[in-house]
């Protein structure tokens, strides 16, 4: 790298690793960080305010389930005085009417709530808890009278696809003014789960019909963002905007990360923000130099047009599918490794597979 | 809808100063908008009192510009937006 890189502009803060809920496709990795080994009160907000002096606009304060500290309020106050946007990323269980009160008097931006399906039953069969659906919805109407900003994040997979539209009448009933239609990608839990979790070619069409007529029905009143199952895809993602290039994350511990699943990347070096400032590993660490930039790049990747429209794609997902993190990101048509991707589509099990459940760290 | 509303930037909307970049941002759910000059000098007018024909006359003004030329500029700036219901009008 000659340039120096542009600052930051959207921070994931995973503040726990603890959850009431155990979905089966869980973006924390395998092996969850006990609480005992948790950032302090302190340590998060020396974080927020680096971050801010380093040019974080945004703060996700994420989880596991942010609720489960019981210093969110102070944190979201914290973060708020440091001159970031707080948004909560939240499944509801845990956020009481008096809790929500200290938040919003907190200075708390907005909030992303998670839907697991549309159902009761279904609901809490995905999230492995049984009444959490019906204190999401509690938990809903006191966000909706309250008039807190409000994305539904509605998670898609072979068991929900076929409800997306659902979901999106179900987020505009709630009051949300825009929802997140999100396929799981095969990271960690998930792609430990994917079998069970892969929807089919023709379930992924229907799905992005339905969401085409939904944008043309909710227009003007919500907004409607989806992302795609990139298996189908013919190019990849541009993952996280590019590596090092806009997002920053910080696990519970306070390992700083280009994005939430690079620790699966064998052989980089992650930096602690209890051992060195967050601008020296944004600028300087080597976790966030090893795939800036095109030096690191394959071909075909290397000298195609596409190259700094999708930086090659996800890393993660090419030590997953090609075993190489510096390969072509195998989702892509003109990758080495598309056959893998092609092969898992192929051996899709016709019959539904039981979860695994994330295990819980409490 | 009258024909001249009176555009607001609804809560989880925020202008604000980044003093890193040393320009001006909108901040909304879960994005930063990186603004220019015009679209932030629009966004200053934006109230919640103003209508649209009024905040157009104050730019016009200021940049001595032709208050048509600016009026669709506004117009077209802030439907964007309201369509991403980064913006309301009343």
């Amino acid at each position: 790298m000659t340039d120096r890189p542009a600052p930051p502009i959207a921070m994931l803060a995973e503040l726990t690793h603890r959850c009431p809920l155990s979905c089966s496709y869980c973006s924390n990795p395998l092996e969850l960080t006990e609480r005992t080994r948790e950032l302090t009160t302190e340590g998060w907000i020396d974080v927020f305010r680096q971050a801010a002096k380093l040019g974080v606009l945004q703060l996700h304060l994420s989880g596991g389930e942010p609720a489960s500290r019981r210093d969110l309020e102070i944190l979201v106050k914290a973060a708020r005085d440091a001159g970031l946007y707080v948004n909560l990323i939240t499944s509801g269980i845990g956020l009481t009417p008096t809790r929500l009160n200290a938040l919003e008097t907190a200075g708390l931006d907005h909030l992303q709530l998670s839907l697991q399906a549309t159902t009761a039953d279904k609901a809490d069969w995905i999230g492995g808890y049984r009444g959490s659906f019906a204190r999401k919805l509690a938990l809903a109407e006191e966000v909706l009278w309250r008039g807190i900003p409000l994305t539904v994040n509605a998670v898609m997979h072979r068991h929900t696809i076929d409800d997306v539209r659902t979901a999106i009448d179900f987020a505009a009933n709630l009051g949300a003014r825009r929802i997140e239609v999100a396929c799981v990608q095969f990271y960690g839990w998930a792609l430990v789960n994917r079998d069970a979790l892969l929807p089919t070619r023709a379930q992924v069409v229907q799905a992005k019909d339905a969401v085409a007529e939904a944008r043309l029905a909710y227009a003007g009143r919500m907004m409607i963002d989806f992302v795609p199952p990139d298996y189908y895809a013919d190019y990849p993602k541009a993952c996280m905007g590019g590596w090092g290039s806009t997002g920053i994350n910080v696990a519970p511990d306070g390992t700083v990360l280009p994005c939430h699943a690079a620790a699966t990347i064998p052989g980089v070096v992650f930096d602690r923000v209890t051992e060195k400032p967050l601008s020296a590993i944004w600028y300087d660490g080597a976790a966030f130099n090893a795939f800036r930039g095109h030096a690191w790049m394959q071909e075909p990747c290397r000298s195609c047009a596409r190259r700094d429209h999708d930086h090659g794609g996800c890393r993660c997902q090419a030590m997953t599918l090609a075993a190489d993190p510096t390969a072509t990101d195998p989702v892509c048509r003109h990758a080495p490794a598309r056959p893998a991707v092609d092969h898992i589509l192929e051996q899709q099990a016709p019959s539904v597979s039981p979860f695994i459940y994330r295990g819980s760290k409490r | 809808m009258t024909t001249d509303p009176v555009p607001l930037l609804p809560r989880g909307t925020r202008l604000h100063h980044d003093r890193v970049r040393d320009t001006m941002v909108l901040l909304v759910p879960e994005r930063a908008l990186l603004l220019d000059d015009i679209g932030a000098a629009i966004l200053r007018e934006v109230d919640g009192r103003s209508t649209l024909g009024a905040i157009s006359s104050r730019l016009a003004e200021r940049y001595g510009a032709p208050k048509a030329d600016v009026a669709s500029d506004v117009r077209d700036f802030l439907d964007g937006l309201a369509g991403q219901r980064l913006v309301d009008y009343q």
